[in-house]
């Protein structure tokens, strides 16, 4: 209650703290020099520690060895054609998992029996690491480059399905409604509204699942096989040439990152309604 | 002989009417509003015109036709604008019109008329995103208007909007139905809007709905400030009593 008697309420003199928890704001300038400092950071500390001696060079080779090693590979040619390999794996397996495994999720998704005839199966197989077929793959494929396809197909294709028919599912069924009202069949809703409704939030599975199938395509070049970025680093151990494997981890991580930063930019164009 | 229930009733769960033996008579070209207490079954009303949902029991027939489903006879909007985002405003008013039938040009006029006719012609190219609520909610009128319905059914359109947007687009939406002549049923649960607009106002009882009382408005003038005359008042204040009073009884019936 508010009364003529009653005593003026102090000012606060100094403004009261602000909550800043969730999205601290970090300005442009310095959201770079720290993006700079994350990567240059661990690489100052790599440098001095190779440097000081401290660490055996077998161990721990420094910069200018390994960017020897990169060079020496790179003049070869080994490189090239190793990473050429594994891309064109990734390429095949990866694709051939996207090609099933979104159309059987959106299945999933709008389709009333789709569902409960594939989630048990899926919820399964997913929990099943990939890299434990390999033996079988090798077993019943051989070493050749179809059982490295296969590996890739499984490790993605499960996980890729459940996670799109996720999404599917997260279409407003007021948006369904409308688009009914106005006159769309099934199938015009499933092209013109589920799709472009889901598109965004499948790119994002995607990009999740395009690191699963890099990261599997070297663990199975490491196991059996004659060219890949995988077979280099098994090939580096057998001469304990540290620096070639150092060379090849980090164009592992770039090319890595390059797939990343692509996606995210088409994710970026596709979905640019739904930020 | 336009839109007609025959003894409609509605079940969700059998057992529990959510609507029972609906008889009703709507002309065309009438405004109709409908006010009812949450829950009495308004939206399941106007959802059942759509073709949205089926009765349960009875038919309702639009000239004559049984509705066994949706179709672009009847354009319906919601209280959420519900359009679709990654579609420009045009885009998103031709949606209905994306079937065979509708050359591309004569698809590009009908946008463009409507646009104007909705007074978002030079917003057009934008994303709903960028759209304050009223001017999505006229994007998602002139939507539902774009094959020429001969029902716009709307559920509680302007429920989301403040006092002042939700006064201009009133004004908005009894210029379109002026201009276009469709039978417009409009569900609110704010009776100062139902007796401005409506020339017919239904009150729904609940538990199950049914058509309380169905009230004729005489047109009491044209503008904002007819909203402050005594005569206006009194209907309101009729209206009102009416709804508190299905109120309280679907209170007690919760409690017995
Ligand atoms: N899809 C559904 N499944 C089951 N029950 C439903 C469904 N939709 C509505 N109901 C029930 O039917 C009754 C009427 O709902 P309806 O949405 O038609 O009421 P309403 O008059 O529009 O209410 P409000 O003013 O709150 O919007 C409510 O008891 C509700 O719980
Ligand atoms: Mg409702």
């Amino acid at each position: 209650m508010v009364s003529v008697e009653s005593p003026p309420v102090e000012r606060a003199t100094a403004p009261a703290p602000r909550v800043k928890l969730l999205k601290t704001k970090v300005s442009r300038r310095t959201a770079w020099i720290l993006r700079v400092a994350s990567v240059a950071v661990p690489f100052a500390l790599w440098w001095a520690v190779s440097g000081s001696g401290v660490v055996p060079d077998r161990f721990l080779p420094a910069p200018p060895q390994v960017w020897a090693a990169f060079t020496d590979m790179v003049a070869s040619g080994d490189l090239q054609n190793d990473l050429l390999a594994s891309l064109g794996r990734i390429g095949a397996g990866f694709g051939l998992a996207v090609l099933v495994s979104v159309p059987l999720g959106f299945l999933m998704g709008t389709v009333g029996w789709a569902q409960p005839l594939f989630e048990p199966i899926i919820g399964i197989l997913r929990y099943l690491p990939a890299s434990a077929f390999i033996p079988l793959l090798i077993i019943w494929l051989g070493i050749g480059e179809t059982s490295k396809i296969a590996l890739l197909v499984l490790g993605v294709v499960f996980f890729n399905t459940l996670m799109t028919a996720d999404v599917v599912r997260q279409v407003p069924r007021r948006l369904l409604d409308v688009s009914a009202t106005l006159g769309a069949g099934r199938a015009r809703v499933a092209a013109r509204v589920v799709f472009p409704h889901s598109l965004p939030g499948i790119l994002d599975a995607l990009r999740v699942n395009a690191a699963v199938a890099y990261n599997l395509v070297v663990v199975a070049e490491l196991i059996a096989a004659t060219s890949g970025l995988g077979y280099r680093i098994t090939r580096a151990q057998r001469f304990l040439q540290t620096d070639k494997i150092f060379a090849i981890l980090i164009v592992i991580g770039l090319i890595g990152l390059t797939i990343d930063v692509t996606l995210r930019l088409v994710r970026a164009r596709v979905g640019r309604w739904s930020v | 002989m336009s839109l007609r229930f025959e003894s409609v009733s509605m079940a969700y769960t059998p057992g529990t009417p959510v609507l029972e033996d609906i008889d009703l008579d709507i002309a065309p070209g009438e405004f109709v509003t409908i006010v009812g207490a949450s829950g009495s079954g308004k939206s399941t009303l106007l959802s059942l015109v759509a073709g949205l949902t089926k009765p349960t029991k009875g038919r309702i027939a639009l000239d004559g036709r049984t509705v066994g489903g949706p179709g672009p006879d009847r354009g319906m909007a919601f209280q959420s604008p519900s359009l679709y985002p990654w579609r420009t405003v045009a885009q998103n008013v031709a949606f209905g019109l994306e079937t065979r039938g509708f050359s591309r040009q004569a698809r590009k006029e009908r946008v463009a008329w409507l646009l104007d006719e909705v007074g978002l012609t030079e917003h057009a190219g934008k994303l709903p995103g960028s759209l304050s609520g009223g001017q999505q909610q006229r994007v998602s009128i002139a939507r539902a208007l774009a094959r020429s319905p001969k029902v716009l059914l709307l559920d509680e359109p302007f429920g989301a909007l403040d006092v002042q947007t939700k006064e201009d687009m009133q004004l908005f939406i009894r210029q379109v139905w002026r201009d276009l002549g469709t039978t417009v049923v409009m569900v609110t649960h704010d009776v100062e809007e139902a007796v401005f607009l409506g020339r017919r106002v239904l009150v729904l009882a609940s538990d199950p709905g049914r058509v309380a009382r169905d009230l004729r408005v005489e047109p009491l003038g044209e503008g904002l400030e007819v909203k402050r005359s005594a005569e206006f008042l009194a209907v309101r204040a009729q209206v009102e009593d009416l709804v508190r009073r299905e109120h309280r009884a679907h209170l007690a019936a919760a409690h017995a």
